[in-house]
C-alpha cells in the first residue's frame, strides 16, 4: 500500500505532538490556514486567544509553571508582530517558548505582498534563534532544532517562520531528522574543578557571605542543593525577583528579595558583607544600584551558564561557567560550616529593625490585601504578576516557598503580562490553584483574554489592585518630578467586577473595606467554574518603599518615605 | 612593557560560522548594540563548504570587545570567534588602486609600484590600476607614495587573516 503523503504543515504538526506539546495558543489568518487544517486531526489542544499577545504571554506562563517550552501559533504581518511582546518578555527572563509564524509564499517574499512581515528579521534581536524554513523539508530538523536550543543552556524563545507554500507542499522527508548545529553546544559547560576550589576557598575564610540565588538557579532546579548548602555552611540567602521561590522565604536564612525594592534588611547585607556569591543571577541593574559601588568590599563570585554574563555589569574575583545545580553539588562537597554567628544575629536585628510593613488604618492598602492572601494561601498558590506597584507588593507580600510558583515579567517589566501568563499557567497545572495579581493600568493591556479563560472554564482568580492610576510612574513623578502628573490618572477605569460578568462563565466580585478582604477573597477562592476578577478599589496614592532610586547605591536605600520637606534628585544612570 | 590595546586599536577578529541563512545579520547586531563600527568585513567559504569565514576589524575599547566576543561565540550559528589583534597571525589585505598620472610622471609611479611589489592591471594615456598585496601598513604606505598622483580610487578587500603554525584561526 502507497504510503499516505502527508503536508508540510501535517509534518509540523507530528513533530510537535513527538515532542510532547500539549497546547498551542494561537489565532488563524490566511498564511497559516495549512497549519491550523493540520491542528483538526491532532491531539494537540488548539487554544483560541483573543490577542495574539495574550498568546504569547500564556506560552512564557506554562513554561515559567511547567518547565517546558510553550508554544504559540499565529499567521504572517500582524499576527507575527502581536507576538513581539511576548517574545521580548520572554527573552529578557531567559523562558522556553516557539512561536510558529504563518508567512507568505515563498515567490511573494520581498515584495509586500499581503501581510508580508520580515519577522525573521524584525524578531531577530530578541530570540534565542530563528528560522525561516524554505524547504519542506527541512521541517523536521528545524521543530527539533528549535525544541533543543530553547531549553538547553540558557533558555529562550525560537522562532519558526514557515511560508504557506512551504507547509501546504507534501512533505518527503524524515520526520526523525539528526541536527545540525554545528555552532551549539550547551553541554560544553562543565564544571571547571579548580573554580569551584577556588570558590570553596574563599568561601571558607568569609564570615559574613550572602549567598544570592537568581532564577538560573530555578531553571536549574538547583532548590534542594542550594538550600543544603545554605544550611550546611549557614549562609543568609537572598533571590532576586525571578529567583523567588528557589530558597523558602519563610526559612530562617531568607532574606527575601533584593533591590530596588527589595527587603531593608537584604540590601543592608549586601552592602555589609564580605562575600557575595550569585547563583544564576545576571546581576541586573535593578539589583546592583550604582555599578561601581557594588559589593565593593566584598569577593565577588558569579556562576552562570551562560559566560556572556560575566564581567558585564560588574566585574567578579570569580566567575564559575556551568549549570547552577552541576556547580552547587561539586561545590557543598568542599565546604564546611563557616563562623557565621555573628552575622546571622546581626542581619536578624535588621529584619526586627525593618520589617515589611504597612498600615492598617486609613483607606484599603494593596499590601494588606496581599498579606491576607498570602496567609490563606500559605504559599501553595501559583502567583503571577503583572507590572507595576501592585508588582512590588506582590514580591514583598506574597512569600514564595515553592519553585515556579511565582511569575513575574522582571527583565521586560512588561504591562499585560500577568493575566495570560495566569492562563499559561492554569493549563499547565489544572489542579493548582492560580491567582493573577494586576494593576488596573495593565489588567486593561490583555483583559480580552477574559475570554479564553471563561470558554476554558480556567479558575484563575484576578486580583486587580485597582488604584486609579499607573501608580508606579506616579510615584516616580511624585518623589522625583515634584509632584507633576503627567500621563497617569486612569479616569475612566470601567467596573472590573462588572466587566467579568458581561463574560459567560465568568464571575466578578468587588472589595472596598480592609474588613472584608478574607471574606471576598474566600468567595473567589471558592468559585471554580470560570475566571473570577475581584475588584479592589484601594488607596489611590500609596507608595512602595523601601526604594533605592534607579543607579543610586545600595547604601542610600530610602527605607520609607522620605520627609515631606526632602527633595530627591531625578534618578540617573539606569531606569 | 606589555601590551595595552587603547580605546582606539584595531581589532582583528576571526569568526568561523555555519553557512547558515541570518548569520551575518546576527553578528553584525551584536556589533551595532555595543556601539562597535566595523571597519572591515571578509566573508569567504572555507575548505568545507558548509562554513564560513570572517574576518572583521573593528575599534573600540577591550572590554567592551570581550563582551562583543562572547555574545558572538554564543550564537547558535557560531562555531568560534577569536580575537587575533595581539597573535603573531598573518594578516593580509589587497587594494585597487587607481590614480592619473601627467605626462613625464609615469616612470616615477612604476618605481613606486615596484618598490612596493604591485601589479598593474589597466593602464591608459593618463591613469592606471595597480593591484598592491600585503599588511595594512605596507598598503597605507603605497597609498600615500601614490597620493601626490591623485587617486581617483580606492578600493579594498578588508583584512584577511590566518594563525600561524599549529594555531587554529
Ligand atoms: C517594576 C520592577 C521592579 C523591579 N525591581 C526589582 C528588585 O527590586 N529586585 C530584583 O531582584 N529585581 C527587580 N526587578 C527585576 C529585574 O529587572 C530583573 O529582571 C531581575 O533582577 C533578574 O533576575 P535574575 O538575574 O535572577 O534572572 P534572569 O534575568 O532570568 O537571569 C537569569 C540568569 O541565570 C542564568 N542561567 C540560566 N540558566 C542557568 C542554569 N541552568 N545555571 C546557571 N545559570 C543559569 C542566565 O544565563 C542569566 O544570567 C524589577 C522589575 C520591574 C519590572
Ligand atoms: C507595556 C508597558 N508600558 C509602560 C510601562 C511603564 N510602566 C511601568 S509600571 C506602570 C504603571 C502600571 O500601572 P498599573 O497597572 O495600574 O499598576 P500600579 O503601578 O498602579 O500597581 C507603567 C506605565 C510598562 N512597564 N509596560
Ligand atoms: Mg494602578
Amino acid at each position: 500500500m502507497a504510503k499516505k503523503s502527508i503536508t508540510g504543515a501535517d509534518a509540523l504538526v507530528k513533530c510537535l505532538e513527538n515532542h510532547g506539546v500539549e497546547y498551542i495558543w494561537g489565532l488563524s489568518g490566511g498564511a497559516a490556514l495549512p497549519i491550523f487544517d493540520a491542528l483538526v486531526d491532532s491531539k494537540i489542544k488548539l487554544i483560541l486567544v483573543r490577542h495574539e499577545q495574550g498568546a504569547s504571554h500564556m506560552a512564557d506562563g506554562y513554561a515559567r509553571a511547567t518547565g517546558r517550552p510553550g508554544v504559540v501559533l499565529v499567521t504572517s504581518g500582524p499576527g507575527a508582530t502581536n507576538t513581539l511582546t511576548g517574545i521580548m518578555t520572554a527573552h529578557m527572563d531567559s523562558v522556553p517558548m516557539i512561536v510558529i509564524t504563518g508567512q507568505q509564499i515563498r515567490p511573494m517574499l520581498g515584495k509586500d505582498a499581503f501581510q508580508e512581515a520580515d519577522i525573521f528579521d524584525i524578531s531577530m534581536p530578541i530570540v534565542k534563534h530563528s528560522y525561516l524554513v524554505k524547504d519542506t523539508r527541512d521541517i523536521a530538523r528545524v521543530v527539533r532544532e528549535a525544541f533543543h536550543i530553547a531549553s538547553t543552556g540558557r533558555p529562550g524563545p525560537v522562532l519558526i517562520d514557515v511560508p504557506k507554500d512551504v507547509s501546504s507542499a507534501d512533505f518527503t522527508g524524515d520526520l526523525y531528522p539528526d541536527m545540525d548545529l554545528p555552532g551549539y553546544h550547551p553541554e560544553r559547560a562543565t564544571v571547571d574543578q579548580p573554580t569551584v576550589m577556588a570558590i570553596a576557598e574563599a568561601l571558607s575564610k568569609s564570615r559574613q557571605p550572602v549567598l544570592l540565588a537568581g532564577h538560573g538557579a530555578l531553571i536549574a532546579g538547583a532548590q534542594d542543593v542550594l538550600r543544603a548548602l545554605a544550611e550546611k555552611i549557614k549562609a543568609p540567602v537572598t533571590t532576586t525577583l525571578l529567583g523567588k521561590g528557589v530558597f523558602p522565604e519563610n526559612h530562617p536564612l531568607s532574606l527575601g528579595m533584593l533591590g530596588m525594592h527589595g527587603t531593608a534588611y537584604a540590601n543592608k547585607a549586601m552592602v555589609e558583607c564580605d562575600l557575595i556569591m550569585s547563583i544564576g543571577s545576571r546581576y541586573d541593574d535593578r539589583i546592583i544600584g550604582k555599578a561601581a559601588l557594588f559589593g565593593r568590599n566584598a569577593v565577588r563570585i558569579h556562576i552562570d551558564i551562560d559566560s556572556a554574563e560575566f564581567g558585564r555589569m560588574i566585574k567578579c574575583h570569580h566567575y564559575c561557567h556551568g549549570d547552577a545545580r552541576a556547580v552547587l553539588t561539586e561545590l557543598i562537597k568542599h565546604v564546611g560550616e563557616l563562623n557565621t554567628k555573628d552575622w546571622l544575629e546581626h542581619l536578624n536585628g535588621y529584619k526586627k529593625k525593618h520589617p515589611l510593613s504597612y498600615k492598617t488604618r486609613g483607606g484599603l492598602k494593596m499590601q494588606h490585601i496581599l498579606d491576607v492572601l498570602n496567609d490563606m494561601t500559605g504559599g501553595d498558590a501559583i502567583i503571577t504578576t503583572d507590572v507595576g506597584q501592585h508588582q512590588m507588593w506582590a514580591a514583598q507580600f506574597c512569600k514564595t516557598i515553592k519553585p515556579n510558583t511565582w511569575l513575574t515579567s522582571g527583565g521586560a517589566g512588561t504591562m499585560g503580562y500577568g493575566f495570560p501568563a495566569a492562563i499559561g499557567a492554569q493549563f499547565g497545572n489544572p489542579d493548582k490553584e492560580v491567582w493573577a495579581i494586576v494593576g488596573d493600568g495593565g489588567f486593561q493591556m490583555t483583559l480580552c483574554e477574559l475570554a479564553t479563560a471563561a470558554i476554558n472554564k480556567l479558575p484563575v482568580k484576578v486580583l486587580v489592585l485597582n488604584n486609579r492610576y499607573l501608580g508606579m510612574v506616579r510615584q516616580w513623578q511624585e518623589l522625583f518630578f515634584d509632584k507633576r502628573e503627567s500621563g497617569v490618572d486612569l479616569v475612566g477605569n470601567p467596573d472590573f467586577a462588572k466587566l467579568a460578568e458581561a463574560y459567560p462563565g465568568a464571575k466578578g466580585l468587588t472589595l472596598k473595606r480592609a474588613a472584608d478582604i478574607r471574606k471576598v477573597l474566600q468567595r473567589a477562592r471558592d468559585y471554580k467554574a470560570g475566571p473570577c476578577v475581584i475588584n479592589c478599589l484601594v488607596e489611590k496614592a500609596d507608595n512602595v518603599f523601601p526604594m533605592i532610586p534607579a543607579g543610586a547605591a545600595l547604601e542610600d536605600m530610602l527605607i520609607e518615605a522620605p520627609k515631606p520637606h526632602v527633595k530627591l534628585a531625578k534618578p540617573t544612570g539606569s531606569t | 612593557m606589555t601590551t595595552i590595546l587603547t580605546e582606539t586599536d584595531t581589532h582583528t577578529l576571526s569568526v568561523y560560522v555555519a553557512n547558515k541563512p541570518g548569520v551575518l545579520a546576527r553578528i553584525a547586531q551584536v556589533f551595532a548594540r555595543r556601539g562597535y563600527n566595523i571597519d572591515s568585513l571578509t566573508v569567504s567559504p572555507s575548505v568545507d563548504g558548509r562554513y564560513s569565514r570572517m574576518t572583521i576589524t573593528a575599534k573600540g575599547s577591550v572590554e567592551g570587545l570581550d563582551q562583543i566576543l562572547r555574545q558572538v561565540s554564543k550564537l547558535v550559528d557560531v562555531l568560534r570567534c577569536t580575537d587575533h589583534s595581539l597573535d603573531e597571525a598573518v594578516v593580509r589585505e589587497m587594494a585597487l588602486i587607481k590614480f592619473t598620472t601627467k605626462a613625464g610622471e609615469r616612470t616615477e609611479a612604476l618605481q613606486i609600484c615596484e618598490h612596493f611589489g604591485c601589479k598593474t592591471v589597466d593602464l591608459t594615456e593618463d591613469s592606471m590600476i595597480v593591484q598592491i598585496t600585503g599588511g595594512s601598513e605596507k598598503l597605507e604606505a603605497c597609498i600615500d607614495m601614490l597620493g601626490k598622483f591623485g587617486i581617483v580610487e580606492l578600493v579594498r578587500t578588508g583584512k584577511v587573516l590566518m594563525a600561524r603554525g599549529r594555531q587554529e584561526t
